[in-house]
């Protein structure tokens, strides 16, 4: 957001904002100025006070000196946005790391201890360095309060961000290039508290996920809202971009696999198998290949919980 | 003046030539009526367009779903988005006032390959069909927004080629006129008419032309690449199959940011005309502006890059690209100046085409100095992507193009039509649309600031504001749309009878009838050693 009062909220802040000041003044002040001469030019110069016009074809003088003030101006604002833009490219070397996972259609976070949350927590006034891994299209990572933005390209080594949080509070955080049908719903935010604070939260693997939980199902429900299924699974019977979840547990569906249709259960084994390869049976009247397999994201555990939770959504 | 030559005997618009009715005009070589041909069918989906544009904007009044699903938004965007660049500002102004007053203002009966002008408006229309055929039949309207990145667009439904295709259809129609218009520059000039006589606006038809040459067939090479890709499973933009996403994005830029020129430039002619004319003074810096006009076509093939500060190229590139996109903006910065200039110790003549030319100065200036925003690196990072993006192209791509469009038709019309239109109407049409067009897009600019992403069907709370001015400017802008539009209509069948000259131009066209007729001239003329466009 683009306010005063989350002015600093990271490193960056301040050679962005003083290259947006440098470019915006000069700019109302060429448009202002060459809008009022024009109308001067239009009242001055109308056939009713100057019916004659008097022919000038030129001024070599004028066409030199309107060309060299642009060009002064334009390398002056070249620098700014330069200099801003030059620390952005340098991650110190004691930068804390966070892995960025993004997919269609949420990000999740996973820290250097194995911690996975779908906020972004961060100490303050500590570097931090994030990798960015796309999981199937381009996405792109923006926190407009940091005043940073990065592609998030699939495939791409090397794919990564940093910067350093100076505010404490909570910050949106975007999906800014387009990626398909939820993008305007692939948004999360950035937890920025002190240091302390950040410690113990981190040091606590034992509470993976944001909120408490006790019970398996509910473990269930917070894994899948971390990693996102909700984006195409509703669980109030609408159907999304996959099938919804309400009562499917028990149920015996029609999918189609290689090609034939036939019958199956939703039991442990086929939700097993469709969180691990979504698209060996794909269920009749959907798409193949939107959903792509957790293999690697989702341990045996997880899944367990996730089928627990699955039990229970009536 | 009385024709003595038999052809001329009849205006082109009354004209019998071997085909009657719709035939005479669809099998027609004469420039004149191509030039209207591509009038008509650019108005009929610049409508469509317009419409899509309104739909949009009035799912974005609130957040949440107000009209349309998530899906059928993304359809939206993305056919508004194919319509408008490749079907409308494209072609553009070259395709319609180019084919109509190019031969006229170099003392010519008709472009240098007159069928290849016609078979460039038959793909023009094979073009438009097969990208509306991909839209609109298959497996759901593409979603991809009209940028068409990899790889979701190779994920996503499986009508992405044809639409391609129809867009490569589109270019060689670009290429065709261009590749005419370069040879009819340089060929089909009337004795005496020195490059230096040329009219500004022949100009930037052939700094235009050039760009439309060499650009265009780089989308020709994306598409075979495309092709290969998806017919085949070579891994060339797919990361899926080891491909590298990056390129695609550099490929169609390459094409995709020199097209932004093609819509540009000859805009910047029309104006050229306009404001002489209508200051009765002139040009300021003659040479000055078709200097700009070439290092504009120059330069312009090399900043691509500032599409893709985000997207992860090395640093060196950034910076090349970064400084290129600064040193671009200034050929346009000394046309304006120039513009301004001429207007100084003239007799100004206030009339409509001459308001739309000082509106297109001032909207022009807004999406050009937004745009050195854009060139910034660093503040690039932090409004790409978003709505403060959306808001500068339209500025340009719409408030140059667009507004120096409706300055043309306005300006050319008693010429094209040989009537008047009704000009309070027209005065009225343009101050209730300009408006509207401000209200429109400069919300986008604070949207961006506040940082709000582009492509969104949905947003929190904190932009509702921004968007519910944006909706209700579309709104304004479409009443004036429609006045605009019904006044000219109404005045081509009904309006006066124009003169031959009524706004006392000196380009080549103000010296035949209108209409004028078949061959144009009687005689072809010859244009004395003190004579030239903008000698008053
Ligand atoms: C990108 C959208 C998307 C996401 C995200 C997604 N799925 Fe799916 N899912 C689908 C689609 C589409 C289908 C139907 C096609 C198929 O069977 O492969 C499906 C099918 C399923 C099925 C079979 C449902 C049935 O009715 O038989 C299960 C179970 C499932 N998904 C679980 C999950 C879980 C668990 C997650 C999160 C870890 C998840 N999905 C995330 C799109 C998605
Ligand atoms: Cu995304």
């Amino acid at each position: 957001m683009y306010s005063s009062e989350i002015t600093q909220a990271s490193n960056f802040v301040k050679g962005v904002d003083l290259t947006f000041l440098v470019i915006l003044g000069i700019s109302f002040f060429f448009l202002i100025s060459l809008t009022v001469l024009m109308i001067v030019f239009i009242y001055k110069y109308n056939r009713k006070r100057h019916p004659v016009a008097k022919q000038i074809e030129g001024s070599t003088k004028l066409e030199i000196i309107w060309t060299v003030i642009p060009l002064l101006l334009t390398l002056l604002m070249f620098y700014f946005g330069w200099a801003g833009y030059k620390p952005m490219t340098k991650v110190p070397d004691d930068a804390m790391e966070v892995t960025v996972y993004g997919r269609m259609w949420n990000f999740s976070f996973e820290y250097e201890n194995g911690k996975r949350t779908d906020t972004l927590f961060l100490p303050k006034d500590k570097p931090v360095k994030l990798n960015l891994v796309a999981m199937d299209v381009l996405h792109s990572l923006y926190i407009p309060a940091f005043r940073v933005k990065q592609d998030m390209v699939p495939g791409k080594e090397n794919n990564f961000m940093w910067f350093e949080p100076q505010k404490e509070g909570t910050y949106e955080l975007f999906c800014a290039e387009y990626c398909g049908l939820q993008h305007s719903y692939m948004y999360s935010y950035v937890n920025v508290m002190e240091d302390t604070a950040f410690q113990s939260w981190i040091a606590d693997t034992t509470q993976v996920l944001a909120e408490n939980i006790d019970s398996p199902t509910a473990t269930g429900k917070r894994i899948m809202q971390n990693i996102g299924c909700f984006a195409c699974h509703s669980l109030d019977g609408s159907r999304l971009v996959g099938p919804s979840f309400k009562g499917i547990w028990g149920e015996e569906i029609t999918v189609v696999t290689d090609g034939e249709e036939r019958q199956v259960v939703v039991d442990e084994e086929y939700v097993r198998r469709s969180i691990y390869e979504p698209n060996a049976d794909v269920v009749d009247g959907f798409n193949k290949g939107l959903m792509l397999s957790y293999e690697g994201q989702l341990s045996e555990e997880d899944v367990n919980n996730i089928i627990e939770y699955l039990k229970t959504v009536n | 003046m009385q024709s003595t030559n038999a052809v001329n005997q009849a205006n082109y618009l009354e004209y019998r030539g071997r085909f009657k009715g719709l035939f005479g005009w669809i099998f027609s070589t004469d420039h004149k009526r191509i030039g209207l041909l591509y009038l008509y069918s650019m108005a009929v989906m610049f409508s469509v367009g317009v419409l899509l544009g309104l739909a949009m904007k009035l799912e974005l009044l609130a957040p949440g779903k107000t009209i349309m699903d998530a899906q059928d938004y993304n359809a939206t965007f993305t056919v508004h988005g194919v319509i408008m660049i490749f079907m409308v500002v494209v072609p553009g102004l070259p395709a319609v006032f180019g084919n109509f007053l190019l031969p006229i203002m170099i003392g010519a009966k008709d472009v240098a390959f007159p069928k290849l002008n016609l078979l460039s408006w038959w793909f023009y229309v094979a073009g438009v069909f097969l990208v509306l055929a991909a839209l609109l039949f298959g497996p759901g309207t593409p979603d991809t927004g009209w940028t068409f990145y990899a790889p979701y667009s190779f994920k996503t439904g499986t009508n992405m080629l044809p639409a391609i295709f129809g867009a490569f259809i589109l270019g060689f129609s670009s290429i065709l006129t261009g590749l005419n218009f370069l040879v009819t520059i340089h060929r089909m000039r009337c004795p005496g008419l020195k490059w230096s006589k040329l009219s500004l606006f022949v100009w930037t038809l052939y700094g235009t032309a050039w760009i439309q040459l060499l650009a265009t067939p780089v989308v020709g090479i994306t598409l075979v690449l495309v092709a290969l890709e998806r017919l085949f499973g070579v891994g060339i933009f797919d990361p899926a199959l080891g491909g590298d996403p990056i390129l695609y994005q550099h490929l169609f830029w390459i094409y995709s940011h020199p097209a932004v020129y093609i819509m540009i430039l000859p805009a910047m002619g029309a104006i050229s005309e306009i404001i002489p004319t209508f200051s009765q003074k002139h040009i300021f810096g003659y040479k000055a502006i078709i200097a700009s006009t070439m290092a504009i076509a120059f330069v312009g093939y090399l900043v691509w890059g500032h599409h893709m500060f985000t997207a992860g190229m090395s640093g060196t590139a950034q910076y090349y690209f970064s400084l290129l996109t600064f040193l671009v903006a200034i050929p346009s910065a000394i046309k304006v100046f120039n513009w301004i200039s001429t207007m100084y110790k003239g007799s100004i003549n206030i009339q409509t085409p001459f308001y739309w030319a000082i509106s297109f100065i001032f909207v022009f200036m807004i999406g050009g100095l937004s745009g050195l925003v854009l060139g910034a690196l660093a503040a690039n990072i932090y409004v790409h992507d978003t709505a403060f993006v959306v808001g500068h192209f339209h500025y340009i791509v719409f408030g140059g193009t667009g507004f120096a469009f409706f300055a043309a038709i306005h300006y050319w019309f008693p010429k094209i039509f040989g009537r008047m239109y009704d000009k309070a109407w027209a005065n009225i049409g343009w101050i209730v649309f300009t408006i509207g067009f401000l209200t429109l897009y400069s919300p986008m600019f604070y949207l961006g600031m506040m940082g709000m992403p582009r492509r969104y069907y949905d947003y929190l709370e904190e932009f509702h504001g921004g968007n519910i001015l944006s909706t209700f400017g579309s709104w304004i802008l479409a009443t004036g749309f429609i006045i605009i539009i019904v006044n000219l209509v109404r005045s081509a069948r009904r309006g006066e009878k124009a003169e031959m000259n009524p706004w006392k131009g000196k380009t080549l066209e103000w010296t035949v009838p209108s209409p004028p007729p078949v061959e144009n001239f009687d005689e072809i003329p010859e244009i004395a050693e003190d004579d030239g466009p903008y000698n008053y």
